[in-house]
């Protein structure tokens, strides 16, 4: 009986090994994430499939020769996967891909700055990383189309193919202060983002210079606009200057309801100017009424 | 000009950025970088370039340790929104299991793709060659080698580069 044992042994091994053997792992190369399929396997006996990669580890037990059956929620994230089956003491393994869909369903829309100057020549940019429905990244590429409109309703349209599952864009800012939208969109996937749209620098000034009461001058602006029109936001400063025998005298205002106005003494044969940035206004020699 | 990577001292001296991952690695991967003067939009700084492979090849390493280990607690500092959910998700389901699994990296070859205008994100690909051990308890299920490439996004945090996005597919 002693001998016999080893013997035993032996056979169980080959049979466990022979098991293991007959079966064959026959996994798809590549299949589509949220895609149900089966694998069919070969042999007899209780086996044990692991499948692990960074994105997912499942494991399934079964008898061999039946077929595996992975419904459309069970291998969802797009990865490499290594799949291993376990029957006995020996083991199988292959390799597959679980590819994103071919279907966008998300897009992650990042637009930049979300403020800027109007009429800034590719002044604000647009990236969309495109998804599908388990937020794996969609490779193949798609047309997305970028589009931005401003209060008017003007729009500038764009389309760029998406490389690796990324788009991009850049677009010239409006020439209407406000609120932009930027939308990118690809099929039937939208993406919003409000861009705001702020008046530029100056465009030029106009003063207007009247006596005050107490030998002072009034001194006071038009409404101060940019090269397109739209006002220029309330808080810029404009800055008056009253030069008079040698001397100069220097006054900071802030716009206020679009219009800046100060006093300075009056001098007769005073230059006085205004200016905003880089912008100069006009001058006006003051002479005593 | 291309810059391989590989565990000598002339290479290290050659390449000082990525010096000190390699000598602080227990194993080394050969790393191959490919130039990224024509990646646009945005041009890649010089610092950026060393920071973004640094922070990836960290990513490597603290993956490897998460899923090695099933420690959820090292996937934060190389990690970030859906890759991070992902690897997670994964460690739960290897703890479900009664499974862990190493990912030891031999090599990479990375290619930056994309760096975006504002400068928020960074796209690469990686064709990465490691191998792959799967214990289940102390029982050794299987090693394979395997060759793949990643596409992996990656954005600026507080600190340094994580990994936003990190899909493996047959190269």
């Amino acid at each position: 009986m002693r001998q016999a044992i080893p013997f035993l042994l032996a056979v169980a091994m080959w049979t466990s090994s022979a098991m293991a053997q007959s079966s064959s792992l026959q996994f798809p190369a590549s299949i589509e994430a949220g895609t149900a399929f089966s694998v069919p396997t070969s042999g007899s006996g209780p086996a044990t499939l692991y499948i692990v990669g960074p994105g997912d580890a499942l494991q399934r037990k079964f008898q061999l020769g039946e077929s595996i059956a992975f419904g459309a929620d069970d291998l969802h994230n797009a990865g490499h996967y290594l799949a291993i089956l376990a029957a006995g003491s020996s083991t199988q393994s292959t390799q597959f891909d679980v590819v994103a869909s071919r279907q966008p369903a998300a897009l992650s829309f990042l637009a930049k700055p979300s403020r800027l100057p109007v009429n800034l020549p590719n002044g604000v940019s647009g990236v969309a990383y495109i998804f599908d429905v388990f937020g794996n990244l969609v490779l193949q590429p798609q047309q997305v189309s970028f589009e931005l409109s401003d209060e008017s309703g003007a729009e500038q349209t764009r389309t760029a193919d998406s490389h690796d599952g990324v788009a991009w864009v850049r677009m010239n800012s409006a020439s209407k202060a406000g609120s932009a939208r930027f939308q990118a969109s690809d099929a039937n996937v939208r993406a919003t983002r409000i861009v705001q749209e702020v008046p530029g620098e100056p465009c030029a000034i106009h003063m207007m210079a009247t006596p005050a009461t107490g030998q002072r001058v009034l001194l006071q602006t038009e409404p101060v606009r940019d090269c397109n029109g739209n006002p220029v936001p309330d808080g810029t400063i404009v800055t008056f200057t009253e030069t008079y025998a040698g001397r100069q005298s220097t006054v900071d205002v802030p716009l206020k309801r679009g219009i800046a106005q100060t006093e300075l003494p009056a001098q007769a044969g005073a230059l006085i100017s205004a200016a905003s940035g880089v912008v100069l206004g006009n001058e006006i020699r003051w002479s005593a009424r | 000009m291309t810059q391989i990577l590989k565990r000598s001292t002339v290479t290290l001296l050659a390449v000082p950025i990525l010096a000190v991952l390699l000598l602080s690695a227990d194993t080394q991967p050969a790393v191959h970088v490919a130039p990224m003067n024509t990646v646009g939009p945005r041009p890649v700084e010089t610092q950026t370039q060393s920071s973004v492979i640094r922070d990836y090849l960290l990513a490597w390493q603290s993956m490897n340790a998460a899923l090695s280990e099933n420690r959820v607690d090292v996937v934060d500092a190389s990690f970030v929104g859906q890759a991070r959910e992902r690897l997670i998700n994964t460690i739960r389901e290897q703890q479900n299991i009664g499974i862990r699994t190493s990912y030891q990296d031999k090599s990479h070859n990375i290619k930056v793709l994309f760096y975006s205008p504002e400068g928020l994100s960074i796209q690469l690909t990686d064709e990465v060659e490691y191998d792959v051990d799967v214990q289940n308890g102390d029982h050794a299920l299987g090693s394979q080698p395997v060759h793949a490439r990643y596409v992996v996004v990656l954005t600026p945090t507080e600190s340094k580069w994580k990994v936003r996005v990190f899909q493996g597919g047959t190269p």
